[in-house]
Formats: structure tokens, C-alpha cells, sequence
């Protein structure tokens, strides 16, 4: 990877400024536009992209951040499979932090839980293996990005055999979502700004009836500030031209198709399912389950967790976050009392937070707006 | 062709007593005569002074003129060797640097081990062998030491704790309280190679990456940074939470604002590589071999010179300035030209590095 050759393009102030430029030049009124995945909420608020931008465009934040939607009780449930002394429990780092109803994962392993962070679910099938005496599970978060690793996961595991291995599941979908957010009646997005990864992986072929049934034009958009500030103008360009179409902004990686392969062992794997997103509640076919020919490495059946009561905290506003309505500064219980050391809500623990990045990155602006 | 082996009746052939020189066991920390041959044997070829010599249980020392400085730091770093260092070497170095940052020049250090019942001999010889030739780059000399051995399981091979005496000539007052709005920050070369490459070592990474740890002893660079720049306010060495928190850390104790400028941040291609991989920022990896050194603006020039005319300074450069405005807060003037909040180390899991 040539990292200078990415801060001479990608990151280039003169080129992302020429680019601003362009949507400025086109803008005639002010547009809310979406994004939709918090890598991009997260790559905005690091490169200070949104104070950069022309007023007018207003960027407000998506659901977009697996560690945010993972529902309360699933959280409830990895701790309660965590705790129990023959497993050990596989996450990915963020997740640790993340409240449950009592506790989360972290003070959890302090008191003697097995809980290891691993950056991919093959690292935990590998973790089986060397543990056949323990029971290994691994929490498979994540949209569509995460889902081909995690299905193989479960496909290896099948193939050698291992019956120590098995899977959470809280694998959700991007299009689902945008339906609950554009039919809510208090929804305020003009244009969305498409996941990039998300359409690595499935192509954009699904968000054209989305566009069209809501007449809202969309981009598939990168992370890069340049790509960022392609997304947007892409969607400027036509929210300004009264056209609803879904565009291409992220054309060097993503083909309309996907990626059939990862597609492939997806669908041999999951199938869709309703699930809760933390925040919003439950939509329908919003993600996927394992498929029963699968069910031996289904975690929630492997072990009695069904009988859960959770409990949110009564000042946290993560919902009305996650579904752009309201910003982390308009929350009471910003920065005091909630912080990424002693977060109320997900938003503010992962780094796809919309709560984490603003905290991060913006807070002194939030302190001389207050 | 085939002619029998018979064994060997050469030698000692009725049972002897096992030897204990391969592995350390929990007998070598009785005190009694297994102690004193670890120390004899092991530790005293490598760590030998004419206090340690001595035999007694303290050290009796000169003092030059000026005030004492003391620092005392524990190393707990997995792996216990790791590319460009190992922990030996780790513990004389941060001893030394948070001695050094102070202006002062130092002198002592004494060691403590606590050793893993089990871990090999070799392996601390290796260690002990690291430790004499950082000990011997810093001018410094280790005037004491003690050895505990604890049961296999409740030490990660070994740990060792170090405590380190400088001595500061009058009138130098250097300290993270001293930075003055005005004042030029500067560092000394690239950020985040110690951590990535502990990373790296311990196969966490995912995929294998050259980098070397720069863990080294900054005495000797501080005093041509001071020669060169007298009136330097601050100089601290960015260790765990990285530049990041560590500047924040100074900004808060002096309560002046700071305005760091991205692109002039150096960093190794291959630490930037990896941490974009992981999603992790260099700003917040540990160092071991780096300072940041906050000088007068009329200074600036010649710091950053001699600097430069040192091994261990080559890539230092200019980073930022110290401002009036926004007390207590490091502002980051990004690569797009936006200016945002560079926050302290907010709890990111990273695996313990030093």
C-alpha cells in the first residue's frame, strides 16, 4: 500500500477543496443528506470534512454502526453465555464496552470470564481448535460486510468437524433499515450517501426500488474525504436536477453486481430474519439468522439464554441518534454523564459511533456553540 | 558396518544431584545458595558496578552538585523480545528517558526482577545481556538490584522494575507546566513504530510487518536538543496513549492550547499501513525512543538541527505550535485543511505493550 500516494490523492486539501466547490456552485437551497455507515460518519468527523462543507448541506448520521443496533438483549445474552466458566467468548474489540442491561463484557472478563478479542471469526474457529475441551463462541455482529467471514466461520468449523464452536448472530441489513427510516413521518433525509463496503460486498442493485419508491437519489460513496465529497456532490448534483437515480460514486472498488463469491457463501449460510435494532426496535427481514441445517452452531440454542429482562438507560437517545433525528449535542446526557469511559449508550463506544466520533473529534466546537 | 553401541561407562554413572543452570526455579528465589549463584553467575557479568560488587544490600553513592531527579517505571511488555528491542533493553530506556526529559543527566538505576518459575536461563541471560549494553549506551550505571521467582502462571516470564537517580544542574527547570503560548512543538522522529511492532511481534496484527521498535536511550540526544536550545520548556517522551495523549497531558498541566499540523507528523509508512488496516490512529501508539520537545520559537531552529545531527533524531521535525487560545485543548489542523479536537486515548483496546 503507497500511503503518500493516498495523501497526494484521496486526502489532497486542494483537490477535496476544487471538489467542494463544485457542490457549491450547484447548490440553490439547503439538502439533509444520510450517511448511511458510521466508518463514514466516523472518516467525516476525523478529516473535519462537515466543517468544511457549505452550510447548507446538512449531514445527519445513519444507522449504520453494528456495535449500536446489536439489541440489548443479545448483549444481555453474550453475557450470559460469557460467564459461564467452559466458554470462551470471541468478540470483535468494540464490543466489550458496550452496556448491557448490568454490565458489559469488560468487567465481565475482569472477574475471571474467558473473553478474548480477535479481529476475524477465523482466529475463533482456530481458538476451537487448540481448546477442544471448551466450548468457543463467537459474537457474529456486523451488516453485510462482516457476514461472508462470519458464514465461513460456520462453514469451516462444519468441515473440521468441531462441535465447540458456535455462533451469536446479530447480522443485520442496510436496505431494511432505510425503509423504516424513510417511511418514519418524521424522517428528514433527502439523499443518502450509500455504504461502500456495504456494496462491496452486495452490489447497489437493492437500493433502486428504495430510490424510487421514495424518490430519493443516492450514491454509493468511499471513505476518503474525496470520495466522501463525491458521494455528496454526486447527490447534490441530483437533488438539484429533481432526478432520483442510484449513482456510483465509489466506482474503483464497488460493481453494480457485488461480490457474487461472498454472496454466495452468505446465502449457503444465512437466511433473512426480523431482527431488533437497539434504538429503533424490531424490522421485519432486517437481517439474517443461520439457516436450521446450521442450527448444531447457533449459540442461542447450544445454550439457555431465553429467559432475558433488559433494561436501557432512561437518559440515552440513541434511537432518535441511530434514525438521524437528533444529533449527539442535542442529547442532555452528552459528554456529562456519558463519555466513551462511561458510555450510556452504544453510540458512544464504538468508533462508528456517532456519539464516539462527535465526543472525539468535534466536542470543543459543541462547547462554544453551548 | 553395524557395531553395537554400549553405553558409555565414562564418567559419573551413579545419580548426581539434577543441576537447576538450564531453567529458573522456585529455589533460586530461597535466598539460600541457589540465589546466590543466580546472582553470581547470571546477573553479575551483565550488571556489575562497584556498589553491586560490593556485596552489600545497598548502595552507597556520590552525588554531584545540583538536585536529584528519580524515576521509577515497571516493565511488563509480552513478547518478552520483540523487533528492534526486548524488555531488557525497554526497562534501562524508560528509566533513562523519563530521567532524561527532566534536563537531568543520569547516573544510577537499580533492577527488580520477579522471574516465572521456568523461564529458561538463556532467555534471561539474553535479557541481562540487553539490559548492560543499553545500560552502557546511556552512561548509566546499575548500582542495585533484588530477584524474587514466583510459581509458573503468575508472572509472564519475567517482569522487571527499574528506578533510575539523575542529577539536574541549578537553574534548568523543564516540565510539562512550562509550555508558553508561542512556544514551537517539535518531535523527535516517527510516531507509533514501539507499539506496532509489539503488535506486530505478538502475531495480533493479522499479517507480518517489518517494523522495528525504536526503543533507545534519549539521554544523550537531550543533551545536544539543550545545547543547542537552553531554554527548551518541555520535553517529554510519548509512551503509552502515543503523541496524542501525551500532548493533551502537557496542554492540561501548562493550560495552554496546541495546534498540531497532520501532515507534518512523521510517520513510517509501514506503521501508517498497518494502522489503517486496524483502524487504530498513530497518534495514539506508544513510543519508546521518541521525544517531543516544546521550545521557544527563537530556538526552534537549532533544535530541530541538532536533532537532525543525531542517530536517533534523523526524522524529527516541526509539528505544531503552542497557542494562547483553547487552554488545556490539542487542536489537529487536518490533511483537508479542517482544524478538530485531538482527543487523549479514550479507552481503545490495545493489547499492553510496555
Amino acid at each position: 500500500m503507497d500511503l503518500s500516494l493516498l495523501n497526494q490523492t484521496l486526502r489532497d486539501e486542494r483537490q477535496v477543496k476544487a471538489e467542494i466547490e463544485k457542490i457549491r456552485r450547484r447548490l440553490t437551497r439547503s439538502w439533509v443528506l444520510m450517511e448511511i455507515c458510521g466508518g463514514q460518519t466516523h472518516a467525516i468527523m476525523q478529516s473535519g470534512l462537515d466543517q468544511l462543507l457549505p452550510p447548507e448541506i446538512e449531514l445527519v448520521h445513519g444507522p449504520g454502526c453494528p456495535v449500536c443496533v446489536t439489541p440489548l438483549e443479545l448483549i444481555d445474552k453474550a453475557l450470559a453465555i460469557a460467564a459461564r466458566p467452559e466458554v470462551i467468548f470471541c468478540s470483535f474489540g468494540d464490543m466489550l464496552r458496550v452496556p448491557g442491561s448490568n454490565q458489559d463484557l469488560f468487567s465481565l472478563r475482569a472477574g475471571g470470564a474467558d473473553v478474548r478479542v480477535v479481529y476475524s471469526p477465523l482466529d475463533a474457529v482456530k481458538i476451537a481448535q487448540q481448546n477442544p475441551e471448551r466450548q468457543v463462541v463467537f459474537f457474529a455482529i456486523g451488516f453485510e460486510t462482516t457476514a461472508p467471514p462470519n458464514a465461513m466461520s460456520v462453514l469451516q468449523a462444519k468441515a473440521l468437524g468441531l462441535k465447540n464452536y458456535s455462533v451469536l448472530v446479530s447480522q443485520v441489513l442496510v436496505p431494511p433499515a432505510m425503509h423504516a427510516i424513510l417511511s418514519s413521518p418524521h424522517n428528514r433525509v433527502q439523499g443518502f450517501l450509500l455504504a461502500g463496503h456495504v456494496c462491496t460486498v452486495m452490489g447497489y442493485q437493492d437500493y433502486l426500488p428504495i430510490a424510487d419508491q421514495y424518490r430519493v437519489p443516492m450514491a454509493v460513496t468511499g471513505f476518503e474525504p474525496l470520495d466522501l465529497v463525491r458521494g455528496i456532490y454526486s447527490v447534490v448534483k441530483m437533488l438539484e436536477q429533481n432526478e432520483v437515480r442510484v449513482e456510483n460514486a465509489y466506482a474503483r472498488v464497488v460493481k453494480p453486481e457485488g461480490n457474487l463469491a461472498a454472496q454466495a457463501i452468505i446465502q449457503k449460510v444465512f437466511q433473512p430474519v426480523d431482527r431488533n435494532w437497539r434504538g429503533i426496535g424490531r424490522i421485519p427481514l432486517s437481517g439474517w439468522g443461520l439457516r436450521p441445517e446450521f442450527s448444531e452452531f447457533d449459540a442461542e440454542l447450544r445454550f439457555d439464554v431465553g429467559n432475558i429482562q433488559t433494561s436501557e438507560s432512561p437518559l440515552c437517545i440513541a434511537g432518535q441518534i441511530l434514525q438521524g433525528l437528533k444529533k449527539p449535542f442535542d442529547c442532555p446526557a452528552f459528554a456529562d454523564p456519558c463519555t466513551p469511559q462511561n458510555p450510556l449508550g452504544a453510540p458512544m463506544v464504538s468508533a462508528e459511533g456517532a456519539c464516539s466520533a462527535y465526543y472525539r473529534f468535534a466536542r470543543s466546537s459543541a462547547s462554544m456553540k453551548g | 558396518m553395524s557395531e553395537a553401541s554400549f553405553p558409555s561407562m565414562e564418567g559419573p554413572v551413579c545419580p548426581l544431584p539434577l543441576k537447576h543452570d538450564d531453567q529458573i526455579i522456585l529455589g533460586h528465589g530461597s535466598g539460600g545458595r541457589l540465589t546466590h549463584d543466580l546472582i553470581k553467575n547470571i546477573f553479575l557479568p551483565y550488571l556489575s558496578s562497584p556498589p553491586l560488587l560490593s556485596g552489600d544490600d545497598f548502595a552507597r553513592l556520590t552525588r554531584p552538585n545540583g538536585e536529584v531527579v528519580v524515576s521509577t517505571d515497571c516493565h511488563i511488555v509480552s513478547p518478552l523480545f520483540f523487533p528492534g528491542g526486548d524488555i531488557g533493553r525497554l526497562a534501562v530506556c524508560g528509566t533513562v528517558n523519563d530521567i532524561a526529559v527532566s534536563g537531568a543527566q543520569p547516573l544510577y538505576l537499580t533492577a527488580g526482577f520477579i522471574l516465572e518459575e521456568g523461564l529458561p536461563v538463556q532467555t534471561l541471560v539474553r535479557i541481562l545481556e540487553s539490559m548492560h549494553i543499553a545500560a552502557q549506551e546511556a552512561s548509566i550505571q546499575i548500582v542495585a538490584g533484588d530477584t524474587k521467582v514466583v510459581e509458573k502462571g503468575k508472572a509472564d516470564g519475567l517482569f522487571i522494575t527499574t528506578t533510575g537517580f539523575g542529577f539536574l544542574p541549578e537553574g534548568r527547570t523543564i516540565n510539562g507546566s512550562q509550555a508558553q503560548p508561542g512556544d514551537v512543538i517539535l518531535v523527535s522522529g516517527s510516531m507509533g513504530d514501539h507499539g506496532i511492532a509489539v503488535l506486530a511481534e505478538r502475531g495480533e496484527l493479522g499479517f507480518s510487518a517489518e517494523i522495528q521498535s525504536d526503543v533507545a536511550p534519549l539521554n544523550g540526544l537531550i543533551q545536544d536538543l539543550l545545547a543547542a536550545a537552553p531554554h527548551t520548556h518541555v520535553l517529554r517522551d510519548p509512551t503509552r496513549g502515543g503523541l496524542a495523549t501525551t500532548l493533551n497531558e502537557i496542554a492540561a498541566q501548562s493550560q495552554v492550547g496546541m495546534l498540531l499540523y497532520e501532515n507534518t507528523i512523521p510517520i513510517n509508512p509501514a506503521v501508517q499501513a498497518a494502522c489503517e488496516m486496524l483502524g487504530f490512529d498513530p497518534l495514539y501508539i506508544a513510543n519508546e525512543g521518541k521525544i517531543i520537545a516544546i521550545v521557544p520559537p527563537d530556538e526552534a531552529e537549532a533544535a530541530l538541527e541538532a536533532m537532525h545531527r543525531h542517530p536517533y533524531g534523523k526524522s524529527a521535525a516541526r509539528i505544531g505550535e503552542v497557542t494562547r487560545n483553547d487552554a488545556g485543548r490539542v487542536l489537529l489542523k487536518t490533511r483537508i485543511g479542517a482544524t478538530r479536537i485531538l482527543d487523549m486515548l479514550a479507552g481503545e483496546i490495545l493489547p499492553r505493550i510496555c
